[in-house]
């Protein structure tokens, strides 16, 4: 509810009250549009022109755009990393959300102990630097150092270890997987805190219903967090489609082995920046940002018309 | 407590515990290994340093071989210089946008979400043309620049959230005693936020911390590297070194441990109060 404006700021001159936005509004909105949303159109602008080898800069119109979706030299990475991408988003959302609710469901327990070492211990590995993350699970799973192979084998399952990073069937998978164990901890938390915010009463008028805990939850508390989960799920779609340093930091720019693991990150990198097979062309990485702009645009529009219209609000 | 419910509990406990160990595990063995002797690292990976295979090789070669200290003096300035611009420039935003009705207001929260949501990252084409035409490509003052564009509107929306939870009188209760609007901010409504520089960090501070995309780009000397590119690009080169490569690793965990463990408490109440509902 909109509380009533302060007499004072009301009767302000126009002059004064022009003045003071501008003082408290200018800093943010300079910073901000000069370094956030000039680059993003200016990069859509860009996305129209071709350069030649004299560095001249030509407008072409949409000619970039048909070349990525229908020209086999630039449309065959571009739809792998696509495809890529999309099982990345998959694995995210069939094995991370899922476990980040189950977690969530544990952690808010009425009377558990210990609570907030487990969420501290949990929540660890979203912290570190992906990085950081990308080279541990590398050297673990590395078959040189043996350790994943190792474990395997205590539990008598050691036939199953294969050097899953480097085959061509598994890595995407597998990288997959290491997103999903470093950011399982934001799903968790968001949707703790969302149980956390069901009044008790609704709990305790199930309990008296002689409802156990489990029931309790899956047809009172989920229900009651659903529009949590849907913004899980469009935060993870536009981190997911924007994902970039793990792949690179695990299989450098080329996303081998040949291509398996290339994203639309690391093909936006490759087409921009150049590598030891091609050489960098700005304009062409323009238009596929562009295109990556789109997707997320399209994800954003479905989940604010779809999800988010669907979902009534719980007002407590 | 019955003893269906004990079971119950236990066996809760022991999906937590499992999977506490499959979150730390790989963290631990890192940081366990950098302290042990290439044949121990090999020999007994699962096995912590003892007198026998205790050993420093890999921090010294790190030391000697990688400009680390830079790295993490860099990382330092344009992590703290960001976070003092965004909490600065987003509380006074956050003020103005929660305070004062004025025309556009509700255009100018929906222009600010567009960076909530769109990763910055796509304009990268365009922010490299620029910083390179300002001749501020390879500094530290073009990724501060980007940072704070891209933590601003997040903390905006963060910080609007805790100015609204402000009691109407303070404020009003000062404009009456005559206090100019600067100084109400700046005295009475600034130093109420505290409690939300918490909340801010873990959405807009740590990302500056870890991140590799912008690094990667605008800087490429050694000088402005952060300590994400740096120990990415040493990893890259001595991959083979074990011993380097665990140190490496372990001193880019280590600082980030520990300033989690000790702020843990209030990064998680940021995490699950006020910012997403």
């Amino acid at each position: 509810m909109p509380e009533p404006v302060s007499n004072i700021i009301s009767q302000m001159p126009r002059l004064r009250l022009a003045a003071l936005l501008l003082f408290f509004l200018g800093p943010a909105l300079a910073v901000y549009s000069l370094f956030s949303i000039y680059p993003l159109v200016a990069t859509m602008a860009l996305s129209t022109y071709t350069s030649d080898p004299s560095g001249a800069r030509h407008f072409i119109g949409i000619a970039n755009f048909q070349a990525l979706l229908g020209d086999a030299l630039w449309s065959k990475p571009f739809w792998n990393a696509f495809r890529n991408n999309l099982i990345f988003f998959a694995v995210h959302m069939c094995v991370q959300n899922p476990i980040g609710i189950a977690l969530a469901g544990l952690l808010s327990l009425p009377g558990l102990r210990l609570k907030g070492f487990y969420r501290t211990v949990m929540f660890l590995p979203t912290m570190l630097s992906v990085v950081i993350v990308g080279f541990s699970w590398n050297l673990i799973l590395s078959p040189l150092w043996g350790v994943a192979a190792g474990a395997l084998k205590t539990v008598c399952l050691g036939s199953l270890f294969a050097p899953w990073l480097g085959l061509e069937s598994s890595a995407l998978v597998t990288l997959s997987l290491i997103s999903v164990w470093q950011f399982v901890g934001i799903p968790m938390m968001l949707i703790y805190a969302a149980l956390l915010n069901i009044p008790d009463e609704l709990i305790d008028a199930a309990r008296v219903d002689g409802l156990g805990h489990f029931r309790i939850f899956l047809h009172i508390k989920l229900p009651l967090v659903l529009p949590t989960i849907s913004l899980v799920s469009i935060l993870t779609f536009v981190a997911n489609f924007n994902a970039f340093d793990l792949i690179y930091s695990v299989k450098g720019a080329l996303a081998g082995p040949n291509f398996a693991t290339d994203i639309l990150g690391t093909f936006f990198y490759r087409t921009f920046f150049g590598n030891q097979l091609q050489l960098g062309n700005p304009t062409m990485g323009a238009a596929v940002a562009t295109i990556m702009f789109f997707i997320i645009l399209v994800g954003l529009c479905l989940y604010l018309v779809l999800v988010q219209r669907r979902i009534r609000r719980y007002a407590f | 407590m019955s003893g269906k419910q004990r079971a119950r509990s236990f066996s809760v406990h022991l999906i937590l515990i499992a999977y506490s160990l499959l979150a730390v595990g790989p963290i631990l063995l890192v940081v366990m290994n950098s302290f042990k002797m290439r044949s121990a690292i090999f020999g007994a990976p699962l096995a912590p340093p003892d007198a026998t295979t205790f050993s420093l090789i890999g921090y010294q070669k790190v030391f000697r071989t990688a400009h680390i200290l830079t790295y993490y003096s860099n990382s330092l300035i344009v992590t703290l210089v960001s976070m003092a611009l965004v909490l600065l420039f987003g509380a006074m935003a956050a003020w103005a946008l929660t305070e004062y009705r004025f025309r556009g207001s509700t255009a100018l929260a929906l222009f600010l979400s567009i960076g909530i949501m769109v990763p910055i990252r796509l304009g990268s084409v365009a922010i490299l043309n620029m910083m390179r035409s300002a001749g501020l490509n390879d500094t530290l003052t073009a990724l501060i620049l980007v940072y704070v564009a891209q933590g601003l509107p997040m903390s905006i929306f963060i910080l609007s959230e805790f100015i609204q939870q402000i009691p109407k009188d303070l404020r009003d209760a000062a404009r009456c005693d005559g206090v100019p609007e600067i100084r109400i901010f700046f005295e009475v409504v600034a130093p109420l936020l505290r409690p939300a520089i918490a909340t801010v960090a873990v959405f807009t501070i740590v990302p500056i911390w870890n991140d590799l995309w912008f690094p990667l780009i605008l800087t490429s000397s050694d000088t402005t590297h952060t300590v994400t590119l740096g120990v990415q690009q040493f990893l890259g080169q001595y991959i083979t070194d074990w011993n380097s490569v665990l140190a490496a690793l372990s001193m880019a965990i280590l600082p980030v441990v520990v300033i989690y463990v000790i702020l843990s408490r209030q990064l998680i109440a940021g995490l699950t109060s006020g910012a997403v509902k």
